[in-house]
């Protein structure tokens, strides 16, 4: 065979694989919905769990703001309003794979079935969890229309910023999606990834804006959430969208999420080569 | 009589299985320092913007915390684990086992589990409060005291019907894998005096979740903010709503149909 003829075999294996994959994740996203469509009421006890945390949020901070005068740091209860809203949209958005799956995962023996298989296991977690944010989303309308209603959101939102949300919140989905999974990599090691992961959990609390917007938290942990990925999952995608952000910040705040999902991609195979040796299960 | 007996014999046995995972008592102290950690970190931010929220100090904050993380120490240690316990038999259909029993059966499904092990949030929980009370300096009495542990324990038994009749839905909605998550969201609202939220949402938290009664009342005994007519009314919904969770799980009950066993 000539080397023309070598290079085209390799060119049509690879765009055959992208199509396999391409067809997994919309195969499994599939799944994902319709499962969750048929299970209603299980998909709105969820949504409204998790509507309560910003909501909370959302009252303490605007109470806040009335104590002292009208705002705090310069935000307003319109502000707050806003920025928890579309919290709760980032939040649908960021909800992966943890490590408590994991922990579940290996002590079952749940991961012996995925290593016979052809593809990562990762693209499931990512595609399981991607379908799901319909449904989600969906279920979330008419909450949002509400918290709207009675809280009084103010955006200062151009179609710019919306386009830059759109691609942000995915941005955001698969920086968390995959530093979840190096985490949960930890219960090769031991069964107590839910101690590690509640860690992690109050780290994103402090430095990625899930608690309050991030130029009202400390200085120390202002300058922590500049170097480390939280921000890119939590406070960038909510500032894209009620505004107030330069064209410039916005295209830099999308360059950071893929910086952060490329090296997070890089770690994960390096990683799972290492931890994988390590897995022994009984069961599946 | 006989239930207390049961109540002991269960609780033995989660003892016994649980001290063979001793390693887990470490995991479930490390995850109350964590809880303390960020209720008292988030306490700090907030009180760091302002000296009041809605006329409640930091300290009397802290003990709004403290009874926050000991009831929800109670709820992981003998309710929660319960109820999803329900839901699974349900589920699963094994629930036949149990209603097979000489015994009643919501006093079966709501004492068969103890984890107690996470009974390490009531003891955090408990210090919280005692440093917060201790802060405040309300100057406590022997009354303000009595009334808080008996409208701590109303809270335990007004979260325990909230549960079960959340579990008993599992009659009609087969796949509850929700409920831990729904509980822990809407708990988080406990966490702050049910007075800051607005009216619809006060309301909603009085009576159809009752985290206003089971958190910020027993603290308000022990910030000097109790009123008498707030425990009357408390103790009055706890009869109302232990006399409709009854009826709603034999109501429940009448729709299950056991899928194997």
């Amino acid at each position: 065979m000539s080397a023309t003829g070598a290079a085209a075999g390799r060119l049509e294996r690879r765009e055959g694989r992208v199509r396999s994959l391409a067809d997994y994740y919309a195969t499994t996203m599939r799944t994902t919905i319709q499962r969750n469509f048929q299970y209603r009421a299980a998909t709105y006890g969820y949504t409204i769990g998790m509507v309560a945390e910003p909501t909370i949020y959302l009252v303490v901070w605007s109470t806040i703001a009335r104590g002292e005068g009208g705002s705090i740091g310069g935000l307003d209860p319109g502000h707050f309003a806003a920025y928890y809203i579309v919290w709760t949209l980032v939040r649908i958005m960021n909800i992966t794979f943890t490590p408590y799956g994991w922990e579940w995962r290996i002590r079952e023996g749940q991961l012996s079935g995925w290593l016979l298989k052809p593809i990562h296991p990762i693209h499931y977690d990512i595609a399981w969890f991607a379908g799901q944010k319909l449904p989600w989303l969906v279920m979330y309308v008419p909450i949002g229309v509400g918290l709207s209603l009675a809280f009084h959101p103010v955006f200062h939102t151009s179609p710019l910023s919306v386009v830059v949300f759109l691609v942000a919140i995915w941005g955001a989905y698969l920086v968390r999606s995959i530093g979840l999974w190096l985490l949960g990599m930890c219960t090769f090691w031991t069964t107590r990834g839910s101690a590690i992961f509640e860690t992690y959990l109050l780290a994103e609390l402090l430095l990625s804006g899930r608690l309050l917007p991030l130029q009202l938290m400390p200085h120390w942990s202002q300058t922590l959430a500049a170097v480390l990925p939280f921000k890119w999952t939590f406070y960038f995608p909510i500032e894209a969208l009620i505004g107030g952000y330069s064209t410039g910040t916005l295209l830099r705040g999308l360059g950071f999420q893929l910086l952060w999902i490329a090296a997070g991609a890089l770690t994960v195979k390096v990683f799972w080569r290492v931890s994988v040796r390590h897995y022994s299960a009984v069961g599946n | 009589m006989n239930t207390l007996r049961l109540a002991f014999v269960f609780l033995r046995l989660g003892a016994l299985n649980e001290l063979q995972y001793r390693a887990n008592f470490f995991v479930a102290a490390f995850q109350a320092l964590l809880s303390v950690g960020v209720g008292i970190v988030v306490l700090l931010l907030v009180y760091s913007h302002t000296t009041s929220l809605n006329g409640w100090s930091e300290s009397e904050l802290l003990v709004v915390l403290g009874v926050q993380l000991l009831l929800g120490g109670i709820v992981t240690t003998a309710i929660q684990p319960n109820m999803q316990q329900l839901t699974d038999d349900v589920q699963q259909g094994k629930l036949d086992f149990l209603l097979t029993k000489p015994e009643d059966a919501q006093m079966l499904v709501s004492l068969r589990v103890v984890q107690i092990w996470q009974s390490v949030d009531v003891l955090s929980g408990a210090i919280v409060v005692a440093v917060g009370a201790a802060r405040v300096g309300a100057g406590l009495g022997v009354v303000q005291a009595l009334a808080f542990v008996g409208l701590l324990l109303l809270g335990a038994f007004l979260l325990y019907c909230f549960w079960l009749i959340l579990a008993t839905g599992s009659f009609w909605i087969i796949d509850m894998w929700f409920l831990a998550n729904l509980w822990d969201g809407v708990f988080q609202t406990g966490r702050w005096p049910i007075g800051i939220y607005p009216g619809w949402l006060r309301y909603s938290m009085t009576y159809l979740i009752p985290i206003g009664f089971a958190v910020t009342v027993p603290a308000q005994a022990l910030t000097g903010r109790l009123q008498w007519s707030t425990v009357g009314l408390a103790v009055g919904f706890a009869v109302v709503l232990g006399a409709f969770t009854r009826w709603f799980w034999r109501f429940g009950l009448r729709r299950y149909a056991g899928a194997s066993a």
